[in-house]
């Protein structure tokens, strides 16, 4: 391992964010944990919820994964008027809230949506989307596009001169460039997705189409709100956490070794490429599936938009305040991890997705009540949680450069001993900006669309937009928050998009 | 020059002010989300009371009515709350049971359907559950023949909703042991189950479904709001489940006189005449002036439903195995 034959930067700032995300996944559980009066174990249905969130968290990764390098493939390897917009625009379901990503899925694939209306015309009998197979159509829209993301990172890492050399040698390009890339490559990425699926709750429950599509997640739900039974919730986010680290370790353990070495950040160029055609097919289909939900999104929100109310223009402020400062302490939480590198980190990495929102929300509440008020600090709360929350996705998308950086100059930046900042200024920054820019814009709009934390710290004054977009809904004024999602979408994705396209620069992706 | 002169005075009346701010006492009361927003009764309520109590009210807001019970009781003796508002029937005998409450106190006359004498929980508002569907569409007549049609209905859980739990008690009401049945029977009529209210309601106006678990006072919205008459709640044979949302006194509080006039202003009409457009519920009193135009022509139920907090409570666990296992089939 590169990072720990080159001692080029401290190694603290790395174990104090490792020690900051254990108090936060672990600490609060324990508080629970400690709260709770221990009167019984699992329920059978618990079992059966634990089941159906491994069969779908599963069958979600999976088919995201297989899905995503088609299209980052195509992505990668052909430029056309639009791409770099396209490319920006797939960030976007993953940053939406569950329930507006759902009634736009809905106009799609739902009763008198648009597939159904097609295939009534064509003569076929409707389907229905809950069950299942909605679950896992809902959790491929939302993070398919996070696949294509890391995937289509892995293909542009390849350096443009083992492309030269391979055509040069007229050398089979897929067996030894991109086949050592994706195994580098997709485990992690399997594994990011499989445990965001673990976790989902509302997504499932409202596309499954009834109590059998209960996770555990909801039973975590259940054990607190419903049976005010602490002991068994944090059972339950035990069981969460125990899953997490089996998947974890298969999927390190079928990780292959990224050969590929350095390059001299050329651009690519191919010369092995076949016909176009298959290639702009796949983009344009996973466009459609993408990009049409969300365009029904927009034709929900237009309506009401100019007579959304001064309070939901404030709450928007607020949610940009703390988009942008939980996008910059994430960064620089995942910064520091990267840099530390070694195994605790990669576990450290992957905790908070394994944790339960409502866990780490109540633990949090019952550690921060008996000193101050929980509303006086709910901002700087969910600050803190959403960087922490977002911070396996910047870290995946920070990490592997990283460690390339440090395989590949570390031996020289030792030989001349450029250490800390200088190192950091000149060698690892500069190589860094296109993954900080997206690990920061994936942070920003992951934070701006968060509901968890927030809902149970905050006071009227401390209003953020997706909670006014609710409370508009809970007051029937549906198309007002419907206008509130747009403008939720909208904002989301702006942060992302300015600081995607500051890092990706001037260089071509 | 002058200015400096001033400059003491003016210090010295914001050290007045703020001196007579830090007495000011303040009422915290604990209540669900909905009620606290701009929408909701919330701030007409705090102006109301602030002009009559020389206090501060305060609101909490903690999530919706299931929640709020869970943060009373994670917050424990130490609560600074002064009132829980917004619980409904369904969770008294818990609430109860915490030992948290002491009785309201309050002797008033309510215009509830059921007779109502719980010491420690004073209601503020009522509503009947019903399946709010389109106007001209199929009505069924009941709960039966909503099972043997094939309407397509949104309901909402009842382990994380109100309403959804409201339900599960209706249906147990009705049918008591042949609970079990109707859910089997009523299980492909229900195209999905949501977290809460907002999504389900949502997915209805979006005509994902033909009807939607809501309130007979539901129509009134639309209708008041939006002067749109094309929602309508069916009218079953079996009776309606009701919701009476209650408010307590925490026995802990620091505060017990302003408490007390809380509870007494709650009931009067200054807070009740607030409570049909903002929360679209009816008011635990009718207010002098009547209930506004447009509840009129809401559906009123022939028959109230209601199982004693107890009996609730007693029955919840069971009722909820029964709804889980007949739903995944």
């Amino acid at each position: 391992m590169a990072h720990s034959l080159v001692p080029v930067t401290p190694r603290w700032p790395g174990v104090a964010v490792a020690a900051l995300v254990l108090a936060l996944t672990l600490g609060t559980l324990a508080a629970v944990g400690w709260r709770a009066e221990w009167v019984g174990g699992l329920a059978p249905a618990d079992w059966a919820a634990v089941r159906f969130t491994l069969v779908q968290a599963f069958l979600s990764a999976l088919l995201s994964v297989l899905l995503a390098v088609p299209v980052a493939r195509a992505l990668a390897r052909r430029g056309f008027y639009g791409r770099d917009l396209l490319i920006t625009l797939l960030g976007a379901p993953f940053l939406l809230p569950v329930i507006v990503a759902v009634l736009g899925l809905l106009a799609i694939f739902g009763r008198g949506g648009l597939l159904n209306d097609g295939l009534v015309w064509l003569g076929f009998q409707p389907v229905s989307i809950f069950g299942l197979h909605g679950v896992v159509l809902a959790h491929v829209f939302f993070n398919m596009p996070l696949a294509v993301r890391f995937i289509l990172q892995g293909w542009l890492s390849i350096p443009a001169e083992r492309f030269r050399l391979a055509a040069s040698l007229n050398a089979p390009v897929g067996r030894l460039l991109e086949w050592p890339m994706l195994r580098s490559v997709v485990p992690g990425t399997f594994l990011v997705i499989f445990l965001i699926c673990l976790t989902s709750f509302a997504v499932a429950l409202t596309m499954g189409g009834g109590p059998r599509a209960t996770t555990v997640e909801l039973a975590i739900y259940q054990a607190v709100r419903f049976d005010f039974d602490l002991g068994r919730a944090a059972l339950l986010a035990c069981i969460q956490f125990g899953l997490c680290v089996v998947a974890a370790a298969l999927a390190w353990g079928v990780t292959g070794n990224d050969p590929m070495g350095a390059g001299m950040d050329r651009v690519v160029q191919r010369w092995d490429l076949p016909r176009p055609v298959v290639d702009y097919a796949v983009i344009a289909v996973a466009a459609l599936f993408l990009l049409l939900p969300l365009g029904m999104i927009v034709v929900r929100g237009l309506p009401a938009f100019p007579d959304m109310p001064a309070t939901v223009w404030a709450a928007a402020l607020r949610s940009l305040c703390v988009a942008i400062g939980s996008a910059a302490l994430c960064v620089l939480m995942a910064l520091a991890l990267a840099l530390r590198g070694g195994a605790m980190v990669s576990v450290v990495g992957v905790m908070p997705l394994a944790a339960s929102g409502l866990v780490v929300g109540t633990g949090a509440f019952l550690i921060v009540f008996p000193f101050v008020r929980p509303a006086d600090v709910a901002l700087l709360v969910t600050m803190l949680v959403n960087a922490t929350l977002a911070l396996p996705f910047a870290l995946r998308a920070i990490a592997p450069t990283v460690d390339q950086i440090n395989q590949s100059y570390g031996r020289l930046g030792l030989a001349l001993d450029m250490r800390g900042w200088t190192w950091l200024r000149w060698v690892v920054l500069p190589r860094l900006r296109r993954p900080l820019g997206f690990a920061a814009g994936l942070a920003a709009a992951l934070s701006m669309g968060d509901l968890g934390v927030i809902a149970l710290f905050a006071g009227q004054e401390q209003e953020t937009l997706p909670l006014a977009m609710y409370r508009l809904m809970g007051a029937y004024r549906m198309e007002t928050a419907a206008s509130a999602a747009l403008l939720l979408v909208v904002l989301s994705f702006a942060l992302f998009w300015i600081c995607d396209r500051w890092g990706r620069g001037r260089v071509e992706m | 020059m002058k200015n400096t002169t001033y400059l003491p005075v003016v210090a010295g009346l914001a050290l007045c002010a703020s001196a007579a701010l830090a007495e000011t006492p303040v009422l915290q009361v604990m209540t669900y989300d909905s009620f606290t927003s701009e929408w909701g009764p919330g701030p007409a309520v705090e102006a109301a009371f602030e002009a009559q109590c020389a206090c501060d009210l305060q609101f909490v807001g903690a999530g919706d009515g299931a929640s709020l019970l869970a943060r009373l009781q994670l917050e424990g003796p130490r609560t600074e709350a002064d009132i829980v508002l917004g619980l409904d029937t369904n969770l008294t005998a818990a609430a109860r049971e915490t030992g948290l409450f002491a009785p309201h106190g309050v002797a008033a006359d309510l215009d509830l359907p059921v007779a109502w004498n719980d010491a420690d929980f004073l209601p503020f508002d009522w509503g009947y559950f019903a399946f709010v569907g389109n106007a001209g569409a199929d009505a069924p007549a009941s709960l039966r023949a909503l099972a043997d049609s094939d309407i397509q209905i949104v309901i909402q859980d009842p382990r994380s909703s109100t309403p959804g739990l409201g339900l599960l008690m209706w249906v147990k009401a009705a049918y008591g042991d042949g609970a079990a049945t109707l859910w089997a029977d009523l299980a492909d009529n229900i195209i999905t189950v949501t977290p809460g209210w907002s999504e389900a309601y949502g997915m209805f106006l979006d005509g994902q479904a033909d009807a939607v678990l809501s309130y007979t006072t539901s129509p009134a919205y639309h209708l008041i709001a939006e002067e749109d008459d094309s929602k309508v709640a069916w009218s079953f044979d079996e009776g309606h489940y009701m919701q009476v949302e209650v408010a307590g006194k925490v026995a802990g509080t620091d505060q017990p006189e302003l408490a007390d006039q809380f509870l007494a202003f709650m009931v009067s009409d200054a807070f009740q005449s607030v409570i049909p457009t903002t929360n679209w519920m009816y008011p635990a009193v009718i207010p002098a002036a009547g209930l506004p135009d447009g509840f009129e022509t809401l559906m009123t139920p022939e028959t109230s439903l209601l199982l004693s907090p107890e009996d609730a409570a007693a029955m919840r666990d069971a009722a909820l195995d029964e709804w889980r296992t007949a739903l995944s089939q």
